[in-house]
């Protein structure tokens, strides 16, 4: 399969990448690693016009620690992620959904940005976002802005990003020694999660979100409203799909989708050490 | 447009579409067939090379973003006309293929999986080939070819 025609021009800097979105609009598309966007223009599923490709921007690919938080050049590849000394200690949750994304071949092209920006309620690496309390730093040719992960994901593939903007960094509090857990629950080795869930302590409770159980990466408001108000895991748990609307496929139910959530949220919220 | 690939240590140059992917170039611009289309979907894994030492899935790269870089097919991996590369070598030894048609990825996946866990555990090659398909299902001896190839002594099955 070959993708529909399109304009290439390579980005040298985010500066000339934010200008040619300005010029093409929504005309436009970033390309940075290309494995979001790649395999849905190869199936008709995207056909911009102009691919900007910011690939080899590698300045915006990198590992800091600032303080209370890690910021991720929104560049950085899966694998450098995967690896990363910083992000072992202070967001293990993050690592470990970034090892679950795809395959070895996929975690050397795909970059976190691109994943976040693609708003996929499929992926690993939104669910660690939203759990981990994170944001985004947005640039377009006029301006910067920060988006907390809780208000990035607003429909189905849909962000609160504009067509002018790119993501430049992801901030993610450090939350350096405190319990946590990612469940992933496939059919098959490199698939994404039928669902899955990322769950991150903190301060006694849990912050928790859901992968593959509504049209957006979504929080389990429920579950952590449950928790905050005293109740035991088991019984949050077992309000995992409350306001959940995930969908029927030929890999699941909604009402088999709807079991796992309550299953898979009852043993994140175990390996957290939420009682 | 204009994109110059250096595969297997030689500049090739060519005027293609911006949407040629980089599985094509590498088969129908450079002419090396080696490199398998498999699923096309980046599933599969038949089509893996290595994109600046890294192994990657060429079907789901753009030969424009593989311009000006370093590619190795699975023709550029042996040193020599008459020396194999040692995967190859524990490939042909521990008979890790029934039709052949995962093989060149599969060989490729593994030398860049030994690259960066150069002492993997059978675990970890299991994981760590992941990305790899083989239809005739003949991981078993995949496997244990990986592991031959990292000079593991223990732990290679039976």
């Amino acid at each position: 399969m070959i993708p529909v025609s399109f304009d290439y021009t390579r980005a040298d800097s985010a500066d000339a990448a934010l200008a040619a979105l300005a010029e093409h609009g929504d005309e436009a598309k970033l390309l940075a690693g290309g494995h979001s966007l790649l395999p849905m223009m190869k199936l008709r599923l995207a056909y911009p016009s102009v691919l900007v490709d910011i690939g080899r921007l590698d300045d915006l690919s990198y590992v800091r620690d600032s303080g209370d938080h890690l910021a991720i050049g929104a560049l950085t590849k899966h694998r450098a992620i995967e690896i990363d000394p910083l992000v072992a200690e202070h967001a293990p949750l993050l690592a470990t959904a970034t090892a679950n994304v795809g395959d070895p071949q996929v975690r050397h092209r795909g970059t976190i940005g691109g994943s976040i920006a693609h708003a996929d309620a499929a992926a690993d690496h939104p669910s660690a976002l939203l759990a981990l309390g994170g944001s985004v730093v947005v640039r377009s040719a006029t301006g910067e802005r920060v988006i907390d992960a809780g208000d990035l994901f607003t429909g189905f593939l849909e962000s609160a990003l504009e067509p002018t903007e790119m993501i430049t960094e992801i901030r993610i509090p450090k939350h350096t020694g405190a319990g946590w857990s990612f469940q992933k629950f496939n059919r098959r080795a490199q698939d994404w999660s039928i669902v899955g869930v990322s769950a991150q302590r903190v301060n006694g409770h849990a912050q928790v979100a859901l992968v593959n159980m509504h049209p957006t990466p979504v929080r389990a408001t429920a579950v952590e409203e449950a928790l905050a108000g005293g109740a035991s895991a088991a019984d949050a748990a077992a309000l995992a799909a409350e306001g959940m609307e995930p969908s029927s496929d030929l890999n699941a139910s909604v009402e088999y989708r709807q079991h796992l959530a309550r299953v898979l949220v009852g043993r994140a919220l175990t390996e957290a050490g939420i009682a | 447009m204009e994109v110059t690939v250096t595969i297997n240590g030689s500049a090739v140059s060519a005027d293609v579409e911006a949407r040629t992917l980089l599985v094509h170039y590498i088969r129908d611009t450079a002419g090396l067939t080696g490199t398998n289309v498999g699923c096309d979907t980046s599933s599969c894994g038949a089509c893996t090379v290595h994109l600046n030492g890294e192994a990657v899935k060429s079907c789901t790269v753009l030969a424009a973003q593989a311009d000006g870089q370093e590619v190795t097919t699975i023709e550029g991996l042996a040193p020599s006309e008459d020396e194999m590369h040692p995967m190859q070598t524990a490939f042909m030894e521990c008979h890790a293929l029934q039709c052949g048609y995962c093989t060149p990825g599969m060989v490729m996946a593994s030398v860049s999986l030994l690259d960066e866990i150069p002492n993997p555990t059978e675990a970890q090659v299991r994981e760590g080939l992941e990305g790899n398909l083989c239809r005739c299902t003949g991981y078993h001896n995949i496997v244990k070819a990986v592991l031959t190839a990292s000079g593991a002594t223990e732990g290679v099955p039976a």
